[in-house]
């Protein structure tokens, strides 16, 4: 079976939505139905956070979410069965966003093979560079019909994009700055010179904007350079906040769509 | 050639450099040059300069009589304690420093636990006119309120680390996250031979000096450059990456870390990583580290708290591994019954992180004759609350 991603990409190469929540958080129940909402809401993608106690490329926002999903009692193991929930529900590709260490004690392999089986596309991994993921892991990612997403960043040279860009099945994240992640409410003029950039690198795959997105207005001006924008801790901050997950998060997608 | 590192950071199967993107620039900055920069003649010669003149190396290797007696070997003391600042921390505070202005950077950040790290960073960033910022768990802020306001004297801004326990893993965290944004014109200084590569590497490097001196110093006193054991507490590890640095590949030598068992291994209160840890990934690097089943990190215990972190640098796994370091581990009691009776038989009150090391003493099967160093890392001055408390002496 094709990947969704690619399938995703493959029909709609503008203003793609891809929402970044923690799982286990709120409520560690609450996986579920935030992954269903967002399909009904018109998300494209949807992104799952492992929690882990040290997330160092997070900002407070996600830091805490992922502390409140543990104390919660999330592990990868319930993870994956929450996400075998929502594929029997959800047809958006759903890819699973978290540090190396958890999934190195889950084991590589059984971890990639129980993915795939859940229904998972991709995997994000901030700790794991180009390097190790081409040495030691590729193989099983592959086998198992998982695309990896890298990150790239205002300091990543064009030399390492393009790297980056050869190693890719599917789209690259494009930090918006060089910081933690965190919304803003609106993009300076060097970011934007920066996506301008990116945009006339003209890689062969596409890029989402993340790090930063937090309104309407965000998240156009980076669809107006790429093919969608991330969304993470402007959603995190919407459900910690949130009396009612779904209507809450079907206002939020309509706004940021504008 | 055995223990050290490969071009890809890597002693045996520890190491790497597991880092965000947004760090790769800065992390292929330093791999790209460290070697080029530290091995050439004027920054060996500014480096040795200020370890002489400024730290005030070589620090002595002190024959401790009255010890040798109580434990029947002829034990000697690597005096680390006597370094400017109290520690050996110095010596890879200076080798960084003068690496960061080679490299053009304008500002100087830091974790720290117990403060040693941060205090020798805060004064070499004073000595040199550098902007400097120091992490620090806000519940280490509250132990260790001396060593705060010695960074603060010192013109260093001491930012709470306020995630997490509040200790120096969630310093560690903040100064990543404050590197993660602001790349360009600031270099952190890690404190051990933990981080991606080529910190472990480098930092081994700045504080190898330690083993090179005892090499030294041992042809004057015994005519002979090899103990027969080199011992040394481990936290990170780097005092004891450098006291073992030049005897590494000398497989007569034998060296033992001393690990903080806290309150006992098995009692849940512990930072003894090779007895309780599995290979993960933390910080940068693949190495043993305390962890759950899950993978999540565990707040390590001792009462040390230059020994409370949940790993040990990646040589230090592979020494570990290969079975070239024997690891042993000392229990808060020891240590500090250590502590006291180094001070009552000679005169010196060692920090409790060293006094680690002189706890396993009894526990070895010295012969009469056997040559050891212990490395005296850090001096007690900071830790007079923890004895106080303590209070049997």
């Amino acid at each position: 079976m094709k990947n969704r991603i690619n399938a995703l990409f493959e029909s709609k190469a503008q203003n793609v939505l891809s929402v970044y929540f923690t799982a286990g958080f709120p409520a560690l129940g609450d996986t579920v139905r935030i992954a269903k909402s967002l399909e009904e809401a018109g998300a494209d993608i949807i992104e799952i956070g492992i929690p882990f106690s040290d997330p160092v490329a997070d900002g407070p926002v996600i830091q805490q979410s992922n502390k409140v999903a543990l104390d919660n009692g999330m592990n990868v193991k319930l993870l994956l069965q929450q996400v075998k929930e929502i594929r029997q529900q959800v047809k958006l590709p759903i890819i699973l966003m978290g540090y190396l260490n958890p999934v190195l004690q889950y084991g590589v392999e059984k971890f990639c093979k129980d993915a795939a089986a859940a229904g998972v596309d991709g995997l994000i991994l901030p700790d794991l560079p180009l390097y190790e993921f081409e040495t030691e892991y590729k193989t099983t990612f592959d086998t198992n019909g998982l695309t990896n997403v890298f990150l790239i960043s205002p300091t990543t040279s064009e030399n390492r994009i393009r790297q980056i860009d050869t190693a890719t099945n599917s789209f690259i994240y494009a930090v918006s700055s060089s910081s933690t992640t965190g919304a803003k409410n609106e993009f300076s003029q060097e970011q934007a010179d920066y996506f301008k950039y990116l945009k006339h690198l003209k890689l062969k795959n596409p890029f989402l904007i993340g790090f930063g997105i937090s309104n309407q207005s965000t998240f156009a001006q980076a669809c107006s350079y790429s093919s969608g924008a991330i969304i993470g801790s402007a959603f995190i901050r919407l459900l910690a906040d949130s009396k009612d997950l779904s209507g809450d998060i079907k206002k939020f997608i309509a706004s940021l769509r504008g | 050639m055995k223990y050290t590192v490969n071009d890809h950071g890597y002693y045996g199967k520890f190491g790497g450099a597991f880092i965000p993107e947004m760090l790769h620039p800065n992390v292929e900055e330093l791999r790209i040059s460290y070697l080029s920069i530290i091995e050439s003649p004027q920054f060996k010669k500014d480096f040795d300069y200020l370890l002489k003149n400024y730290v005030g190396r070589p620090t002595p290797l002190f024959l401790a009589e009255r010890l040798s007696e109580k434990y029947k070997a002829k034990i000697y003391l690597k005096r680390e304690d006597l370094c400017h600042t109290g520690a050996h921390k110095i010596n890879n505070t200076i080798g960084q420093i003068l690496l960061a202005k080679k490299l053009g950077k304008k500002k100087i950040i830091a974790e720290t636990g117990a403060g040693q790290h941060g205090v020798a960073t805060a004064t070499v960033c004073a000595l040199m006119g550098m902007e400097c910022i120091v992490y620090m768990g806000q519940l280490d802020m509250e132990r260790q309120r001396p060593n705060v306001e010695r960074m603060r004297i010192l013109g260093t801004k001491v930012v709470a680390a306020t995630s997490g326990n509040m200790t120096l893993k969630d310093a560690t965290n903040e100064a990543m996250r404050h590197w993660i944004n602001n790349p360009t014109d600031t270099h952190y200084i890690i404190g051990s031979v933990v981080g991606p590569h080529p910190y472990p590497d480098m930092v081994a490097r700045f504080q190898s000096v330690i083993s090179d001196e005892i090499k030294t110093q041992l042809t004057a006193q015994e005519g002979n450059p090899f103990p027969d054991y080199v011992i040394a507490c481990v936290g990170g590890g780097s005092n004891a990456a450098g006291a073992y640095y030049h005897f590494l590949d000398d497989e007569h030598v034998k060296l033992i870390g001393v690990e903080a068992a806290g309150k006992g291994v098995d009692t849940g209160e512990s930072a003894a990583t090779t007895a309780l840890g599995k290979v993960g990934i933390l910080h940068g690097s693949k190495s043993l580290l305390m962890q759950t089943e899950d993978g999540q990190v565990i707040e390590p215990y001792s009462i040390s708290a230059g020994l409370d972190y949940p790993g040990i640098g990646p040589l230090h796994s592979h020494l570990f591994d290969t079975g070239r370091v024997q690891f042993i581990s000392a229990t808060d009691d020891e240590a500090m019954n250590a502590g006291i009776e180094l001070s009552r038989l000679e005169g010196i009150i060692p920090a409790i992180e060293s006094a680690h090391a002189v706890a396993v003493l009894g526990k070895l099967s010295l012969d009469e004759d056997d040559v050891v160093i212990v490395n005296l890392s850090g001096r007690g001055d900071k830790d007079l609350e923890t004895y106080i408390r303590w209070g049997k002496y």
